[in-house]
């Protein structure tokens, strides 16, 4: 999990869920609207919210501590397995 | 309404800063020569004991905080005037740690620090996190949104800019201080600070952008003579810890807490500048933060500090002495200025000269196209 810039690592894009926080993006990537419009970063390395509260979204602007919000780091290993409870 | 030794003369520093009493008048003296051979810095000593020994807080000491302000200025080149030959003059290394010394005891006395987590990176991010969310008083942020007028707004960048000038700077001493995954960590948040290699993108620049466009001046140093000791306090205990390896833990607690504590008072900063019709020249600087901080608070809090604690773990006390001094010191700042406006009365040391006039040295210059920030 924390070996994320491992050489084979190098050049792609890399989202990592943080505890109970956002997720960051980091790599080569970009960001659009669903209408294909760019939608700029600001940064190399982003944070998008997942818990839907942000009032910059798709960027999470902190307010997940204000809420409250709960979801695990780690991802468990079947596919698709989230181990977010999101409470709000 | 301050106490500053009128009689003492002082000379050439540019710009020039007021001495606050006997300590600083002295270094003051010092530091406007050129180092010779045989400098004697004995008085200096003796002064620098005195000063401590009679101060009641040295959180709060004009002259105490000033000397440290200035011999701390000595490692980053930030007293224009001053000769470079300073920095490693061992007199004024033996006068700042006794300065140090007395500085640390009261912060190690008045700064609480948490039940320690286990030296893993989840616990420490999560009991960081707890630390940083624990609620404190009444906000600056809030009075900003809510109720600052524009002098209030003029004063707040006056007093923020002693550090914010010269943002990052302090916890950047942190970087060969470190190795591996903790590195790894600091260099990704610092390189962000500083515009990941656009200047025009530099927080700091970013910044004098801000002041420029309130008519305030962005030399480095304009503002000392403003500002009181707990303003130039909360710099000082980064540039404390940042130039001091063994507490290397501290200025990475720091910085945790100082990311962690950021994005949502930007925003509502940034809401008190717009509250009063100002556009996004000039919310730039608060709009960048409230997004930037928010990947910061991530990175500083699991692959920064939850790394150092998991490599280091002897340095887990420190993280959180370091995190929760960054919570005091400036707590205490920004109640300073909340105090003093809700009572009516400046958050500076002296009143402030109107700011379309004066000798804003920079001033004219347009917005956005000029980076000139410092020396």
């Amino acid at each position: 999990m924390e070996n994320r810039v491992s050489m084979e690592n190098k050049g792609k894009v890399t989202i990592t869920p943080y505890e109970n926080g956002p997720l960051i993006v980091r790599g080569d990537f970009e960001i659009e609207t669903a209408d294909g419009t760019p939608v700029p970063k600001g940064r190399r390395i982003v944070a998008l919210c997942r818990c839907g509260v942000s009032s910059i979204k798709p960027f999470c602007d902190g307010t997940h501590k204000i809420v409250g919000f709960k979801a695990d780091g780690d991802v468990p290993s079947e596919m698709g397995g989230a181990g977010s409870t999101p409470r709000a | 309404m301050t106490t500053v030794d009128e009689a003492v003369e002082i000379r050439t520093l540019s710009p020039s800063i007021a001495p606050r009493g006997t300590l600083s008048a002295a270094l003051l003296t010092l530091l406007s020569d050129e180092p010779s051979d045989a400098v004697d810095s004995s008085d200096l000593m003796v002064l620098a004991h005195a000063a401590v020994r009679s101060t009641p807080s040295v959180l709060r000491d004009e002259d105490i905080q000033l000397s440290l302000f200035l011999l701390y200025g000595l490692h980053y080149g930030s007293l224009p005037g001053v000769s470079d030959n300073w920095e490693w003059q061992t007199g004024l290394i033996d006068v700042r740690q006794v300065l140090e010394r007395a500085f640390e005891s009261k912060l190690r006395e008045v700064v609480p620090v948490p039940e320690l987590p286990l030296p893993t990176r989840s616990a420490v991010a999560r009991a960081l996190g707890e630390l940083t969310s624990a609620e404190s008083g009444p906000s600056l942020s809030r009075y900003m949104a809510k109720k600052a007028t524009d002098e209030h707004l003029h004063e707040f960048l006056i007093q923020r800019s002693i550090y914010t000038l010269r943002e990052a700077d302090p916890h950047s001493w942190a970087i060969p201080r470190l190795t591996g995954r903790p590195k790894a960590a600091i260099v990704e948040i610092q390189s962000d600070e500083y515009g990941a290699g656009r200047e025009p993108q530099m927080h700091s620049t970013i910044f004098a952008n801000t002041m420029r466009s309130l008519g305030l001046s962005t030399s480095y140093g304009h503002y000392v003579d403003d500002v009181p000791a707990i303003t130039l306090a909360s710099l000082n205990v980064m540039s404390f810890f940042g130039l001091n390896r063994r507490l290397r833990g501290a200025i990475v607690g720091h910085l945790a807490a100082f990311e962690m504590t950021s994005s949502i008072p930007n925003m509502m900063y940034g809401n008190g500048f717009r509250r009063l019709g100002y556009d996004a020249t000039v919310t730039a600087y608060f709009d960048e933060h409230v997004a930037a901080d928010a990947v910061h608070e991530q990175i500083a809090a699991n692959d920064l500090a939850g790394s150092l604690a998991e490599d280091e773990p002897a340095l887990l006390p420190d993280i959180f002495f370091g995190a929760s001094a960054c919570l005091v010191v400036d707590g205490l700042a920004s109640a300073h200025m909340l105090e003093s406006w809700t009572a009516g009365v400046t958050s500076l040391r002296r009143p402030r000269v109107g700011s379309l006039g004066g000798s804003m040295d920079d001033e004219a210059l347009p917005h956005g196209e000029s980076s000139f920030h410092g020396e």
